[in-house]
C-alpha cells in the first residue's frame, strides 16, 4: 500500500481524525485487498445485482462516422442511480458495515455521490447524512429530492461560496466530532491516506469490464481512453486497468470554465482545471495539485459542472499527470454544452455535464490523439442537468442547441428562444 | 522535548497554571485586533495563540469559521499577520496557529523554512499546525529546531496510546490536550475524558494545556483542578469579538470585555491552581 504517489498524497488531518485513519486503513488492507469474510465477493455480487453491472461498451456509430475512428462508449450512466458513483458508494458503506459503523455522512457536489451514497445506505439499512453546498442544494433541487426520498438527511452548507469545497470541509468537520461510531464515505479519489487508493479500487472494475469488453469485440486494446475529471474518480476507475499498457494513452478531461486565467484579487478561478493549471498545495488531508493564490488560500473554482467544480483533485492524478502518464486537457463551459447536445441528438444519451467535456474534448482532439480506437467513459446521465443546461443554453452561443419554442407561453413575434 | 533549553512558552508555566487564549489576527480589522490582543495580555494572558486564517479552516466550528471570515476579508495576509505581530506592545510569548498550507507556500523555497524564518523575525516563539499530524511533521519539526521556535501538537481523545510517545517525542513548549471530540467551539459541559487525557500525560516533562470547550472561569478551574498546567480559551473569546463586530460596539468596549472575560478565567485557574514548580 503507497500512502504517497510521488510527492503527492499523505494525511493532513488533525489529529483526531488519524486513529480513523489507521483503523480504515486495516480494514481497507482485509476486506478490499484480501477479500477478508468473503468481503470483495459479496461487493461484487451487490454491483450486479443493486447495481445493474457489468455496463455496456457501446460503439458509437454517429460519433465513429464524425470523428473518422472507432469510438466506444462505457455507460457508466446506466449504472442504477445514472453514474459511476455507486461502484465507490456501495463499496464505502458496505465497508462501513464490516467495520461496525453506525452512521454514514457524506459530501456531494453535483448530488451524484450523495444519491448514490443515500441508495446504498438505505439499500444496506445504515443512517446516513450529506453535506452539500448551498448553491448546489440550489442548482441541483431533483438530486436534493432523491436523497431525501432515500430517508437520508440533507445538510446545506452555507461557508463560502456553498460548493463541494465547502461541504468536504463540513463532512470533515463532522468526522472529527462523530469518528467512533461514523465512517466518511468520500466521494472521490482525494482526501487523506487511505482514500484516494480505497476509491480507485471500488471504482477499478470501470476500466476492468472495458478491458474486458474491448478484447471481445475486437480483440485488442484500445488507443486511447477519454474520460472527464474533477476529483478524478471517474478518470482514476477509467485508467486503472491501462495505466501499465504503455500503448494507451489517457486523457482527463477537465473544466476550462469561462476562462483558464485566475482573479488573484477575488481570489476566484474561473475553472476548475485543476491538473493543468494548479500547483502543488495540501487541501483536505492530501498534498496534491490545487487552485490557489500565491499565499495558499483556495481559490473558489468554477464550472457549468455542479460535479467538477474543485478547487483539488486526486492525488495519484497529479502524480501521473506530472509523470506524464495521463495527458489533462482543458475544455470550456461552451463547448462543454456543445458537446452535451451532440451526444442527446446523435447517439440519443443524455449526458451528465461532467461527461459532457469529455465528449466536447472530441471536437477538438487531433487524429493522432485519438488514434484507431477510443474509448469515452459516459461517468453519468445527465437528467439532473436539465435545468441548468436550459438556463446555460439560453446564455451561451450553441449552435448545437434545439430551439425551445415550444416553452413559449405567448405567440407572435415577441417569442426568444 | 527535543531541544536542551527550556523555551520561553514553557517557561511561561513556571508560576501556576497559565491562561492561554486564542483569537484570529485580524478579526475583523489589523488596528482593533491588536487592542483586542493586548487587552488578553492586560487580563492575565501568559501565553497567546494568534490564528493566521486559512480558507479551509477544517478544524474549527462555526464561531472561529466566522472570525476567520473577517479577518480574511479585512484583508489579512501571512504578510500582514506578520506585521500584526510586528505591531503588537505585548510582553507574553506569541503561538501562531495555522494550517499546513499556508506555512508551505510561504516564500520563494519550497518547504516550510521561510515561513519559520519569518515567524521567528517577527518574534513568533511557536507554531500549532492543527491538520500536520506527527507523521508529515518532521520538515516543519527541523525549521522550527533550527531557529528557535516551540513545535505543539494536539493530543485528542481518540490518540491511541501508540500514538501518544511518537507525538510527545515531536512537541515542545506545550501539549495542547483537546478536550472533547469535535471541532473549536465553547460549550458548558466539560468531557470526562479530559481527566484520562490529563492522567495519561502525567510525568511527561511538558506542561498540558486544555483546549475546546471552555468559556467559564469555573470550567476553567475544575480543568485545573483536574490537573491541566494550562487553559486555553478561544471561541468564547472570539464569540465576544464578533458581538462587538455586529452591534458596532467601539473597540475599547470590546477590548474592556475581552479583558474582563480574561480575568474572570485567570481568576478561576489561579484559585485553583498551585505553581507547576511545586508539583514537578
Amino acid at each position: 500500500m503507497n500512502e504517497t504517489f510521488g510527492r503527492y498524497g499523505g494525511q493532513y488531518v488533525p489529529e483526531a481524525l488519524m486513529p480513523a485513519l489507521e483503523e480504515l486503513t486495516d480494514a481497507y488492507q482485509r476486506y478490499v485487498l484480501d477479500n477478508e469474510d468473503g468481503f470483495m465477493d459479496e461487493f461484487r455480487e451487490r454491483l450486479r445485482a443493486f447495481g445493474g453491472r457489468p455496463t455496456p461498451l457501446q460503439h458509437a456509430e454517429k460519433l465513429s462516422e464524425r470523428y473518422g475512428t472507432s469510438v466506444y462508449l462505457k455507460r457508466e450512466d446506466l449504472v442504477h442511480g445514472g453514474a459511476h458513483k455507486l461502484n465507490n458508494a456501495l463499496g464505502q458503506v458496505l465497508l462501513a458495515k464490516y467495520m461496525g459503523k453506525e452512521r454514514i455522512i457524506a459530501e456531494t457536489g453535483a448530488g451524484q455521490h450523495g444519491t448514490a451514497t443515500a441508495m446504498a445506505a438505505a439499500h444496506l439499512d445504515m443512517p446516513c447524512e450529506i453535506y452539500m453546498g448551498r448553491t448546489d442544494t440550489n442548482r441541483q433541487r431533483p438530486n436534493v429530492f432523491r436523497m431525501r426520498l432515500n430517508d437520508a438527511e440533507v445538510t446545506p452548507v452555507d461557508v463560502g461560496r456553498g460548493t463541494l469545497k465547502e461541504a468536504i470541509s463540513q463532512a470533515l468537520r463532522d468526522w472529527a466530532q462523530s469518528v467512533e461510531t461514523t465512517h466518511y464515505v468520500i466521494g472521490s479519489v482525494v482526501g487523506p491516506h487511505p482514500f484516494p487508493q480505497l476509491v480507485d479500487d471500488f471504482q477499478a472494475v470501470i476500466s476492468e469490464e472495458i478491458r474486458d469488453q474491448l478484447h471481445e469485440q475486437t480483440g485488442g486494446l484500445p488507443d486511447s481512453v477519454v474520460a472527464c475529471a474533477g476529483g478524478g474518480s471517474n478518470a482514476m476507475g477509467t485508467f486503472h486497468h491501462f495505466l501499465d499498457e504503455e500503448s494507451v494513452d489517457l486523457y482527463a478531461i477537465e473544466a476550462g470554465g469561462s476562462s483558464l486565467a485566475v482573479d488573484e484579487e477575488r481570489g476566484v478561478a474561473p475553472n476548475s482545471a485543476s491538473l493543468t493549471t494548479g500547483t502543488e498545495g495540501v487541501l483536505h488531508g492530501a498534498r496534491t495539485r490545487v487552485l490557489q493564490d500565491s499565499d495558499g488560500q483556495i481559490m473558489e473554482s468554477h464550472s457549468v459542472s455542479a460535479g467538477l467544480d474543485y478547487a483539488g483533485v486526486g492525488p495519484e492524478l497529479s502524480h501521473l499527470v506530472e509523470t506524464e502518464r495521463v495527458t489533462p486537457e482543458s475544455v470550456d463551459d461552451e463547448t462543454a454544452l456543445a458537446g452535451f447536445h451532440r451526444l442527446s441528438q446523435t447517439e440519443g444519451i443524455i449526458p451528465a455535464l461532467e461527461t459532457a467535456h469529455a465528449v466536447g474534448w472530441l471536437e477538438t482532439a487531433t487524429p493522432e490523439q485519438l488514434g484507431e480506437r477510443v474509448v469515452l467513459t459516459v461517468s453519468g446521465r445527465g437528467d439532473k442537468d436539465l435545468e441548468t443546461v436550459l438556463e446555460e443554453t439560453a446564455t451561451h452561443d450553441v449552435p448545437e442547441a434545439p430551439e425551445m419554442d415550444v416553452f413559449s407561453t405567448t405567440t407572435g413575434d415577441d417569442r426568444n428562444a | 522535548m527535543i531541544g536542551m533549553r527550556e523555551s520561553d512558552i514553557t517557561a511561561a508555566f513556571e508560576d501556576g497554571p497559565a491562561f492561554i487564549p486564542y483569537l484570529t489576527a485580524g478579526d475583523p480589522t489589523f488596528e482593533s485586533s491588536i487592542e483586542y490582543v493586548e487587552a488578553l495580555a492586560r487580563g492575565g494572558a501568559d501565553v497567546i495563540e494568534l490564528g493566521l486564517p486559512f480558507s479551509e479552516p477544517i478544524a474549527e466550528g462555526p464561531t472561529i469559521q466566522q472570525a476567520i471570515v473577517r479577518s480574511l476579508e479585512g484583508g489579512m495576509t501571512p504578510e500582514r499577520f506578520f506585521e500584526f505581530v510586528e505591531a503588537l506592545d505585548v510582553d507574553v510569548p506569541l503561538v501562531c496557529m495555522t494550517y499546513y498550507n499556508l506555512i508551505y507556500q510561504y516564500g520563494d523555497e519550497d518547504g516550510p523554512r521561510p515561513f519559520v524564518e519569518r515567524a521567528a523575525a517577527a518574534g513568533i516563539d511557536g507554531l500549532i499546525a492543527p491538520d500536520l499530524p506527527v507523521e508529515e511533521a518532521t520538515p516543519l519539526r527541523t525549521a522550527c529546531d533550527a531557529l528557535g521556535l516551540d513545535l505543539i501538537f494536539i493530543v485528542a481523545p481518540t490518540t491511541t496510546d501508540e500514538r501518544l510517545t511518537p507525538l510527545l517525542e515531536h512537541s515542545s513548549g506545550y501539549v495542547y490536550v483537546q478536550a472533547r471530540l469535535g471541532v473549536t467551539g465553547a460549550r458548558s459541559d466539560v468531557s470526562d475524558r479530559t481527566s484520562h487525557s490529563l492522567d495519561r500525560l502525567d510525568g511527561d516533562d511538558l506542561p498540558a494545556a486544555v483546549g475546546f470547550g471552555i468559556s467559564t472561569g469555573e470550567q476553567a478551574g475544575e480543568i485545573v483542578a483536574a490537573g491541566a498546567d494550562g487553559i486555553i480559551v478561544g471561541s468564547a473569546l472570539v464569540d465576544i469579538v464578533a458581538e462587538g463586530y455586529e452591534n458596532d460596539l467601539a473597540t475599547e468596549e470590546t477590548a474592556e470585555r475581552l479583558e474582563a472575560k480574561a480575568r474572570e478565567l485567570t481568576a478561576g485557574i489561579i484559585e485553583q491552581g498551585q505553581p507547576r514548580s511545586e508539583r514537578l
